[in-house]
């Protein structure tokens, strides 16, 4: 996971930030590069890359590094918010005009997924807004293009204008129109054959289209998998067509999609919907912080740091820290820790995020979730004593207690490790330094 | 006619403006290498798409030869810089003895059928006996694609019905290949994202029955990569690589303002070489990749 390697960064870089408090602009211009390179490994658009790490910077200078979060953290958040802004600042939904027909046109690159998202939104908006959706059928030069769009019509029981053996896209786009409204269509989609942006003859066309229907919506379809083109490609269907949105296709697949920033960046055209497979139901309402997270290859870690702040409050903590430190941390407020993480999804993944956190020392403690529900039938099994004291626990206590919880010995012997190993971890953690800085939030800490 | 055919595609190239070469005269215009000047050429690769960590090797690798050789002028370092990408993409391919069996995989969209035409196209003319089988049997209107191109060109399909297995149209083409005695069978695939488990899985049988029913073929698995495609075509390449072995590749749409850095990254790191270059949407708009050629056409 990028995340790891992001966050392991940022620890080495802001090592001794805690101390000083503030971020101050050798850290953060450290970090402006790591994030940089992460934005690139993205494909975002270098000179987006440029003006955003700017952008970050002048707002990282000098902030407060909240005590809940470490420096790393704290930074990371920025970058999120002001990436989840970014891509989400203007989104608006699309607007549907009832009484006159919602007249879309797709267009972009060839082999960008026009056609069968052509289909994806006419079914979805069917089955939401109960439209009565017409697809046309302009794509006159890729072979069986019209074929294409028909079929999907049937498989979907949409209706499909086409014309077969006629090359005049405009023309069709025409026919296609008129029919719409003869037949009392809410919803007309017109696909459109994929192009060059720098194609001049086939922009014009796309012109001439836009003059015949004066669609409400001229959607961008854009592969999620672009690299640096994607600003020129944008910016160039913009000038011309002057889009009204985007729609990123193929985002099932494992890229990172930073051609969602750089589209947005440069057009302020919001991303309306994504596809996320082959399938015609395949498509999805685009969120702005779950891309933000994708692009930074942090997955759902952003959320985890929330949540843990929510979850512990100042008093708990404080408790536990206490604890920690004079070393009554047991196996009572172990289980505790452990069921409260389990709340809150995957517990490797939470406690990688752990400040200081040692990779390998963690590969020790193994607290996967399907270990939860053992873990805690073995702590039950045990007196109160044990808990307290787990130093107790002989070989013949630990019988006693895997038969209790019907497990194994071997399994009594490694959560008693583990539980261990994770008491060590948390002492060297909660050094003398740190904790009079202030109190860590964080489970485990 | 392959000269024509790359002026045609330098035409095609030059027509973007800001070209390559543009960048780099500009970034060396003032003749002093400093680091402002690396930072300048670094950014100029990166918007290849080579992506930043190769990038920055080559760079690296660039200082390092400025500072050996004491260069001065404009031309040394641009020779320098030439070189160095031309090593990375030259890699050795393999033989194109026929009989051949070629199967065209790759992500969805990249121009897998486009290519097969064209591919058929060149080597009907080379005076090939050129069959084509349509294995993409999941998509809406896919075969219906490939037999107008079949009858474009002129050559034979080998087809079913939607839904049907795309293995067995492969097995019976391969069949039919033998029976006929052809020369060069060309195998279209369903595009799928290389992270879809089960769509691997399905490619891998097809490439099973390959292997074992094109006894005597010289089997070619062609992989095609969008030049529009930024990082992740390496993810691809790795992952086609692991289920099929792929000894070719295919970059196409170069005829757009995309500058296929990422094939320079990926053949770099997998020694595959690449084979052709699609540059329109027209049967013989597809050319024979030269490594020379190629660097050069990036700083013409
Ligand atoms: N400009 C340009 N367009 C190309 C090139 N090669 C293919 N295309 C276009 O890209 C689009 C997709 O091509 P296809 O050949 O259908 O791609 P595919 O990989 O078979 O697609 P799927 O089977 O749907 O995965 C078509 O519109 C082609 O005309 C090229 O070199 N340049
Ligand atoms: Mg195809």
């Amino acid at each position: 996971m990028i995340f790891e390697g992001l966050n392991e960064k940022f620890q080495n870089i802001f090592s001794q930030l805690k101390r000083k408090g503030k971020l101050n602009e050798k850290d953060i211009q450290a970090a402006s590069r790591e994030i940089k390179l992460a934005l690139l490994e993205a494909d975002v658009n270098f000179k987006v890359v440029k003006q955003f790490t700017k952008k970050i910077s002048e707002r990282a200078v000098g902030q407060e590094v909240l005590n809940s979060l470490t420096p790393g953290q704290q930074f990371i958040k920025i970058v999120n918010d002001e990436l989840t802004s970014l891509l989400g600042g203007e989104i608006e939904r699309m607007d549907f005009i009832n009484g006159r027909p919602n007249v879309f046109m797709m267009v972009g690159l060839q082999g960008a997924g026009k056609t069968t998202t052509a289909g994806k939104v006419a079914n979805l908006l069917r089955k939401e807004k109960k439209f009565k959706p017409l697809l046309v059928a302009c794509d006159v030069y890729r072979p069986a293009a019209i074929k294409q769009l028909e079929i999907l019509g049937e498989e979907l029981n949409i209706d499909v204008y086409s014309e077969h053996d006629v090359k005049d896209p405009v023309g069709i786009a025409k026919r296609g129109l008129k029919k719409s409204e003869e037949g009392h269509y809410d919803l007309v989609i017109f696909d459109t054959a994929g192009r060059l942006q720098i194609d001049e003859a086939l922009m014009e066309e796309l012109v001439n289209i836009k003059k015949a229907i004066l669609p409400t919506e001229i959607l961008l379809t854009v592969d999620a998998m672009t690299g640096q083109e994607s600003v020129n490609v944008a910016n160039e269907f913009n000038r011309l067509l002057e889009i009204t949105g985007v729609i990123l296709t193929k985002l099932d697949g494992d890229t990172r999609g930073g051609a969602a920033l750089s589209i947005t960046y440069t057009t302020g055209k919001s991303i309306k919907y994504i596809g996320t497979g082959e399938k015609l139901t395949d498509i999805e309402l685009f969120y702005p912080d779950r891309m933000a997270s994708r692009i930074l290859g942090m997955g759902d870690v952003l959320s985890f740091i929330d949540k843990a702040q929510s979850m512990m409050d100042e008093e708990t903590s404080k408790k536990l820290e206490e604890k920690i430190r004079n070393q009554e941390f047991d196996l009572n407020d172990f289980l505790d820790q452990i069921k409260q993480i389990e709340s809150m999804g995957s517990m490797n993944s939470l406690l990688e995020m752990i400040p200081g956190a040692n990779k390998k020392a963690l590969k020790n403690v193994d607290l996967s979730g399907a270990d939860t529900k053992r873990t805690e039938a073995i702590i039950l099994s045990m007196t109160k004593e044990e808990r307290h004291k787990p130093g107790m626990i002989n070989a013949g206590r630990r019988k006693r207690i895997a038969f209790g919880s019907g497990t194994k010995v071997a399994d009594v012997n490694r959560l008693l490790k583990g539980f261990e190993q994770s008491k060590k971890m948390m002492k060297q953690m909660s050094n003398p330094n740190l904790a009079k800085k202030g109190r860590m939030k964080l489970p485990f800490m | 006619m392959e000269l024509s055919l790359y002026e045609r595609m330098r035409n095609k190239l030059i027509k973007t403006k800001d070209n390559f070469k543009e960048k780099i005269e500009n970034v060396m215009y003032l003749g002093n290498f400093d680091d402002d000047f690396f930072e300048e050429l670094e950014e100029t690769l990166i918007l290849t798409d080579l992506g930043a960590e190769s990038a920055m090797k080559i760079t690296e690798q660039l200082r390092k030869k400025i500072i050996e050789t004491h260069a001065k002028t404009k031309e040394e370092v641009m020779g320098f810089l030439k070189d160095i990408l031309t090593d990375m993409v030259s890699v050795e391919g393999k033989p194109q003895t026929t009989p051949m069996i070629m199967m065209v995989v790759g992500v969805n969209g990249v121009g897998k059928t486009t290519t097969i035409a064209k591919l058929a196209s060149r080597y009907k003319k080379e005076g090939k006996k050129v069959m084509v089988a349509a294995g993409d049997t999941f998509r809406a209107a896919a075969t219906e694609q490939l037999e107008e191109w079949s009858k474009r060109v002129g050559v034979e399909i080998i087809k079913s019905t939607k839904g049907a297995d795309p293995s067995s149209v492969v097995f019976d083409a391969i069949g039919a290949a033998k029976a006929r005695k052809t020369d060069i069978l060309i195998c279209d695939t369903a595009g799928r994202l290389h992270n879809k488990v089960n769509l691997m899985k399905e490619l891998e049988k097809i490439s099973r029955i390959v292997n074992r029913e094109g006894d005597g073929f010289n089997i070619h698995n062609l992989m095609v990569l969008d030049a529009t495609t930024g990082q992740n075509a390496l993810n691809q390449a790795k992952v086609f690589h692991d289920c099929v072995e792929i000894s070719g590749i295919v970059l196409t749409k170069l005829d757009g303002t995309s500058k296929g850095g990422i094939a320079i990254s990926i053949i770099d790191e997998m020694q595959i070489p690449i084979e052709y270059v699609g540059i329109g949407e027209k049967q013989e708009d597809l050319i024979e990749f030269d490594p020379k050629k190629f660097v050069d056409l990036l700083f013409e």
